[in-house]
């Protein structure tokens, strides 16, 4: 906003925290105004005293260490200079092939650059490449997408090629390439720069499951089985390399990290199922394959059932999940059907409940800093149904989610009748079959 | 000697970056009107609340407004209108 004031004609300072800082100037020079006016105060600010604040106004910018007002005030009257005035136009391009080296060299190199995830991977030769492609039928020049890490940065676009050399990476084969061109063409990064350190948790639907021996079984969320272990990873690491990085303290500020960001991708086991599958309920045919993309990973609960006691433990666990980032319900066959037994024969019945029973004192729902920074300037606007959580008493028990927020999925190896509910927004779907 | 390998990069395409030139700054900020724009993150609003006081303390001729934008992380044209119609400068914070 601060480079859209300044092109209205309003000169501009943008404060931002220390923490911030690289952040900021790469930001300010991916468009293309890297002198735009930044000052810097210290983290945190949220939970600091109007006293404590006071003090960073007359205290000395962290960064420049000079006095933070004297570089607001000269950040908006200190005459411009020739660099100012022009801006900086630049062409970055990426090769399509890197210098020949040694395998060695370019293991270094892929490490050095934030290339991998930190493990080994696989070097994306032009044989392995060029072996992946025969994975789809598509051209290797055709665009799937674009990918960013945050909103606030500018689209890096992609192709067939470009992903196929993260999936070679990932160790992938060629099979499973149409439902990483899925995922790639989904719009959603599985690396998210939120400070939030969301991941995403991909779930895949259809007949392509079984055609490339996808686990929906035993240890269906760990690391039990080549394709989802592949897909998962090849996933993460082209979100990281597609969309220009995700370096920390530049494109990655996640303050805790999260493993589920190494790879989350699964398949649901729709044949022991009482229920219709995920994808079918989001509009695609029983006999097509999509992949579905949850963005958190966030928080997880557990438990097992449904037992005597299911409603209060279930209620529970729903009133202690982070307000901002709606469940995704992963539930073993034998829980979900216990489920059906115990009359919700439709998942939907399941995913009502769940939202009749999210609740919390509306004081306690308001008092979280991202409820307040998303979700509070829409309900001052009017928009339901945050408007009416706004107009709640502080002890009123509002309800937290919409229905249409909370999705379950039936997975696991039926060794026990267990279910976890983890923190995902359901951000994307795409067809496989359109990659294939 | 070891044998050397043809890698393909693995990073997608960046987009071209056309420069944008500064606006022009003030030779003062006497008798001004400067918006401080909430950027909506929490506590935000408080941390604003301490600069207009402080510009009231230390600078009172700056007429200095408080303005939030609709929306968190949204363009707010509107907003940016009026601050280009009535405001000399605006100070952004805390936040992206």
């Amino acid at each position: 906003m601060a480079a859209a004031l300044e092109l209205d004609g309003v000169p501009t300072v943008a404060v931002h925290t220390h923490v911030f800082a690289r952040l900021a100037r790469a930001t300010a020079l991916a468009n293309g105004m890297p002198r735009m006016r930044q000052s810097f105060v210290p983290q945190p600010v949220v939970d600091r005293t109007p006293d404590q604040l006071r003090g960073y106004i007359e205290g000395a910018d962290p960064i420049s260490k000079r006095p933070f007002v004297q570089e607001v005030i000269e950040g908006l009257t200190k005459p411009l200079d020739q660099e100012d005035l022009q801006g900086l136009s630049f062409e970055r391009t990426t090769p399509r092939l890197l210098e020949p080296d040694s395998s060695e060299n370019l293991h270094r190199l892929f490490f050095e650059n934030h290339w991998t995830d930190f493990l080994p991977v696989v070097l994306p030769t032009e044989e392995r490449v060029e072996r992946m492609l025969k994975g789809t039928k598509l051209p290797a020049d055709k665009v799937v997408g674009r990918l960013r890490p945050a909103v606030f940065r500018e689209f890096w676009e992609f192709t067939v090629e470009k992903v196929a050399v993260n999936a070679v990476m990932a160790g992938a084969r060629p099979e499973y390439f149409p439902v990483i061109l899925a995922l790639a063409a989904s719009g959603v990064t599985a690396r998210s720069s939120s400070t939030n350190s969301f991941a995403t948790i991909s779930v895949v639907n259809g007949p392509i499951r079984n055609e490339i021996g996808m686990n929906s079984g035993i240890g269906v969320m760990g690391p039990y089985n080549h394709a989802n272990a592949a897909i998962g990873r090849a996933y993460s690491l082209l979100s990281q390399n597609l969309q220009g990085g995700s370096v920390p303290g530049e494109t990655y500020m996640g303050s805790l990290g999260n493993w589920y960001a190494y790879s989350a991708a699964f398949a649901e086991a729709e044949e022991r199922s009482p229920w219709e599958p995920l994808h079918v309920q989001k509009g695609f045919k029983p006999n097509e394959s999509a992949v579905c993309v949850f963005f958190g990973g966030w928080y997880t609960h557990a438990g097992y059932g449904p037992r005597a006691t299911w409603q209060e433990k279930m209620r529970r666990c729903l009133s202690a999940v982070e307000q901002y980032s709606p469940p995704l319900l992963v539930l073993d066959p034998i829980a979900a059907c216990g489920f059906a037994e115990l009359g919700f024969d439709k998942k939907q019945k399941l995913i009502d409940w769940c939202a009749e029973n999210a609740r919390l004192p509306a004081r306690e729902y308001w008092d979280n800093q991202w409820i307040q920074y998303l979700n509070r300037p829409r309900a001052v606007a009017g928009v339901e149904p945050y408007a009416s959580r706004l107009r709640a008493k502080p002890d009123d028990i509002i309800q937290i989610f919409e229905p249409e927020e909370i999705n379950i999925v039936v997975a696991g190896g039926e060794t026990q009748g267990a279910w976890k509910m983890i923190s995902g927004a359901l951000r994307g779907m795409a067809s496989v079959d359109a990659w294939r | 000697m070891a044998e050397r390998v043809t890698a393909h990069d693995p990073r997608g395409y960046p987009p071209k970056v056309t420069g944008k030139r500064l606006a022009s700054r003030l030779d003062n900020l006497e008798r001004k009107t400067v918006y401080l724009v909430d950027c909506l993150f929490d506590n935000s609003e408080v941390f604003m609340e301490q600069l207009r006081q402080w510009f009231a303390a230390r600078l009172p001729s700056v007429d200095a407004r408080i303005i939030k934008p609709r929306q968190s992380w949204v363009d707010d044209p509107d907003m940016r209108a009026r601050i280009a119609a009535d405001g000399s400068a605006a100070i952004l914070g805390v936040g992206l």
